[in-house]
């Protein structure tokens, strides 16, 4: 049975507040809006102008000399993922081969590696000299392209694009040989990353795991699919800062953007003998299902969210009533958000006045696998700090949104908090932490 | 106390069967699900056939068609393994209030599944619309036109790896834990090594596991093309595919799902329902090698193998069977070899290890619940599926590896291994279930 605890011990993030989780953190305390025209393309033709861009990186920074060259195997969502991936190693005093070969303090085969991860768009100025080799009277032409075409790709293409090579690449960096795997649940992967970590830790499968979310989703391929869902917002173009604006009565729809969010999973046990900071325990974990034949939006009452919130509480045996902060997913999306306040009010009951509720997507926009990661950071540094951010852009709540939203910075000292997402198709995800700073 | 995990149902559709009994039978007759690829005109490809699941219709197992009409065909393919699994599991699906006792709460989905095909002819276009050649650049107007004006908003959210998963909560009304995991070609296997370890401690009681996926579209075949793992042996497809011999040259992509109920055994016994085998054992590591090719040493192979015994309490000694990831490419199969050397010493000669790879071809993300599905039924058969086109031995590789044709044997514990791209090694044992 799970007998061992976890403990959250390294935060890494880079996201469009910036390249490091004290960026993150100060950008949210200080209500800063990472969102703003699209820079990685002309956003022109597209209903949705806007997105959430990390800042420029040098990728060399992060990766050993040793491992060079096999930087062109990476896409963007591996490099974010490495990014992020280092920062969680080094704020949690861990020393991998990459950090200090001749000082490691790791089992590489008892340390894990999870990772979110969504679909990885193929960059399509690489793919369309191909393509264009492929035409016939002004329309692909497949028996071309398997003669003249497909050879001008590189011979690695379809390495840069599954899934599971964030997880491989960040592994073979820090030498992580124990269980791994990659989550692809859209935007709840991130949380259902971590939650599934921390159970491979609890029942002894490893000591140590590096887990979390990434994605980049600021490219022509995603930001076309999510207009055309009309999930990106097609209003506020002119004016980024005011364009997501989750449990607002105004929201029009949602602002996408890229981004990875990493923690440092341990035992509790490895973690106080090694007498490092511990940011939070991960006592509760849940997931649920939508069933929703129109699985294109989440069901109108929430139930799949509210059944994973309900069941990471039983998992950490505690009340609703224990919860001090809620970090939502809340997209900017209102019939989503919607839902999700209804979920959220039906575990809450007469405690919603009372519960603080934060949602962050105004400012770090949807960072889709990587959204949820990165709510798991800002709650740990929550708890840590004993501080809650305030939300941006809810000033009017919408109809039927009771939450407790947050409307200014305040102190405040949290024993449990509360993170919850869900995703296109229906997957739903909780994740609750405990501050545990009294007990050690 | 740890939760025992038992199997109560199994559905397949893959491209030698739409039928658990369909595809066991082709299987023990050596039957090739290979030929010339048909859902697209491949006949310039490197490689112009693969193995397809034909004249499959996915309404036949669902009341609402409907809901599912713009499933990918990896979706379609799990609606039809899931309806079959849930039946011999007497779980009732599509329906509001379910008669056969189970909380739904308490059932949830792991699969492991990839990503849907693009629509092909909009996709590409658009990117040859849109592609100023004399300056190398996009016109990325001109692409998002064509998008609003042809591409269809669900067709592009199927594309989603999440979807099949979506599709079949919608179906059974799942509503407990449920993942979606895609570590390449192991990704089946570890959903249902990952879906077990769920219910044995106690966070499900059911799980309905297994992997679906097609990689038989452009681009896909273009990658994998271009990656020369694919077989080029145009002339003879059904021989294509030979894991172990000598004259090996790559996998043949194939495509289809697996699906299969793990329960807990009280869930099981209280319930009532036919126990089918019982998982006994999960292994999970990573190679932390290259991103292109297995560890040198089969390094992570032996891990995941050793630790699936170790979980299982059982020793090499006690395997009767071992389902391989048998590929077929030059690669795997010598490291493969290497790694059952390691493991199973003196008896390494001995245990039989065939490849249903041979037959089906490589489902990629489903491969490794199907080739579970094929331990389960050399449990109930006590026959092992052979490895075919094995008559060129490999000299260097000279483990039993059941060649050519089926064989009676007494099978009671199985070993089921998928390596992935990247260093993904995944390792289930189920055994005869036993009070």
């Amino acid at each position: 049975m799970n007998t061992r605890r976890v403990v959250i011990t390294g935060l890494g993030a880079i996201s469009p507040l910036g390249m490091s989780v004290d960026d993150l953190w100060a950008g949210l305390i200080g209500g800063t809006c990472g969102i703003n025209t699209i820079r990685a393309f002309d956003p022109a033709g597209f209903t949705c102008k806007l997105a959430g861009e990390v800042p420029e990186y040098k990728i060399q920074k992060y990766v050993p000399k040793s491992y060079r060259k096999a930087i062109k195997l990476m896409s963007r969502d591996i490099k974010l993922s490495i990014i992020a991936a280092d920062e969680a190693i080094r704020n949690s005093g861990l020393i991998t081969k990459a950090i200090d070969a001749g000082n490691i303090n790791i089992d590489p085969a008892r340390t894990a590696i999870n990772v979110g991860a969504g679909v990885i768009s193929c960059d399509l100025v690489e793919l369309a000299p191909a393509v264009a080799k492929s035409v016939t009277d002004g329309t692909f032409d497949i028996l071309k392209w398997g003669r003249d075409g497909l050879e001008n790709l590189t011979p690695i293409w379809l390495l840069k694009y599954l899934p599971n090579m964030l997880a491989c690449h960040v592994g073979i960096i820090h030498d992580i040989q124990g269980p791994s795997n990659t989550i692809t649940c859209g935007e709840a992967s991130g949380q259902l990353a971590i939650g599934e970590a921390a159970e491979v830790i609890a029942r002894g499968g490893a000591d140590l795991a590096l887990a979390g979310g990434c994605e980049a989703k600021v490219n022509p391929i995603v930001m076309l699919r999510q207009c055309l869902l009309k999930r990106a917002t097609s209003e506020n173009n002119d004016n980024p800062e005011t364009a997501c604006r989750p449990f607002d009565a105004d929201a029009k729809g949602g602002v996408f953007g890229e981004g990875a969010g990493m923690v440092v999973l341990e035992d509790i046990d490895s973690a106080t003998k090694r007498g490092v900071k511990i940011y939070a325990e991960v006592v509760g974990i849940g997931s649920s299902n939508d069933i929703n034949p129109a699985y294109e939006r989440l069901e109108p009452d929430g139930r799949g969210v509210q059944i994973a919130i309900e069941t990471a509480l039983a998992d950490a045996g505690i009340s609703h009533r224990d919860l001090d902060l809620v970090i939502p997913h809340g997209t900017g999306i209102l019939a989503d958000d919607l839902a999700e306040a209804t979920a959220i009010q039906s575990v809450l009951g007469p405690a919603t006045e009372k519960v603080a509720v934060w949602p962050t997507k105004s400012m770090l926009s949807n960072t889709g696998a990587a959204s949820g990661a990165m709510d798991v950071i800002a709650a740990a540094r929550a708890i840590d700090e004993g501080k809650v951010g305030a939300a941006k852009n809810c000033d009017n709540k919408a109809a039927g949104c009771r939450l407790n939203i947050t409307s200014e910075v305040q102190q405040r000292n949290i024993l449990y908090a509360l993170c919850c997402s869900y995703t296109f198709g229906g997957q739903t995800a909780a994740v609750v932490l405990k501050n545990i700073s009294g007990e050690i | 106390m740890a939760n025992r995990v038992v199997i109560t149902g199994m559905g397949i559709v893959c491209p030698t069967g739409h039928d658990i009994e369909g595809m066991w039978q082709a299987m023990l007759d050596g039957k090739s699900g290979m030929a010339k690829t048909a859902i697209f005109d491949a006949t310039t490809f490197p490689s112009t056939f693969g193995a397809e699941v034909k004249d499959y219709d996915f309404t036949k197992f669902t009341k609402n068609p409907d809901w599912h009409k713009y499933g990918n065909r990896g979706t379609r393919f799990a609606i039809g393994a899931t309806a079959q699994a849930c039946g011999q599991a007497g779980i009732e699906i599509e329906t509001d209030e379910p008669g056969d006792g189970i909380d739904r709460r308490r059932m949830g989905i792991y699969l492991g599944a990839g990503e849907g095909s693009v629509d092909n002819e909009n996709f590409f276009g658009a990117i040859a619309g849109a592609w100023d050649d004399d300056n190398s650049q996009m016109d990325w107007s001109g692409w998002a036109k064509v998008g609003f004006g042809k591409m269809h908003p669900m067709v592009e959210l199927e594309q989603e790896p999440n979807m099949p998963a979506s599709h079949l909560a919608i179906l059974t009304g799942a509503r407990g834990i449920t993942r979606s995991c895609l570590t390449a070609c192991a990704a089946s296997t570890q959903a249902v090594g990952e879906a077990m370890m769920l219910i044995r401690h106690g966070k499900a009681d059911i799980m309905i596991a297994g992997g679906a996926h097609s990689m038989i579209h452009p681009l896909g075949v273009s990658g994998f093309n271009r990656l020369t793992a694919l077989s080029t042996r145009n002339d003879s497809p059904e021989t294509a595919s030979r894991p172990f011999s000598a004259s090996r040259d790559g996998f043949v992509l194939g495509e289809g799902a697996a699906i299969i109920i793990l329960e807990s055994l009280d869930s099981a016994k209280k319930r009532g329902v036919e126990i089918l085998a019982e998982v006994i054992g999960f292994g999970s590591s990573s190679d932390a090698f290259r991103v292109t090719d297995m560890h040198e040493d089969a390094r992570g192979a032996v891990q995941a193998m050793e630790a699936a015994l170790a979980d299982a309490k059982v020793g090499y000694q006690d395997i009767d069977y071992i389902s391989t990831h048998g590929t077929s490419t030059v690669e795997n199969d010598s490291i493969e070899t290497v790694a059952i050397k390691k493991v199973f010493k003196e008896k390494a000669r001995t245990v039989p290890a065939s490849s249903p790879k041979s037959m089906f071809g490589h489902l990629i993300g489903a491969a490794g619940c199907a080739e579970l599905i094929t331990c389960l039924l050399a449990i109930r058969d006590n026959m092992l599926p052979p490895t075919m086109n094995l008559d060129d031995p490999d000299p260097q590789l000279d483990l039993d590896y059941v060649p050519n044709k089926a064989r009676k044997a007494k099978v009671d514990v199985a070993m089921s291994e998928s390596f992935g791209f990247g260093g993904q090694n995944n390792v289930v044992i189920v055994r005869r279930y036993r009070e």
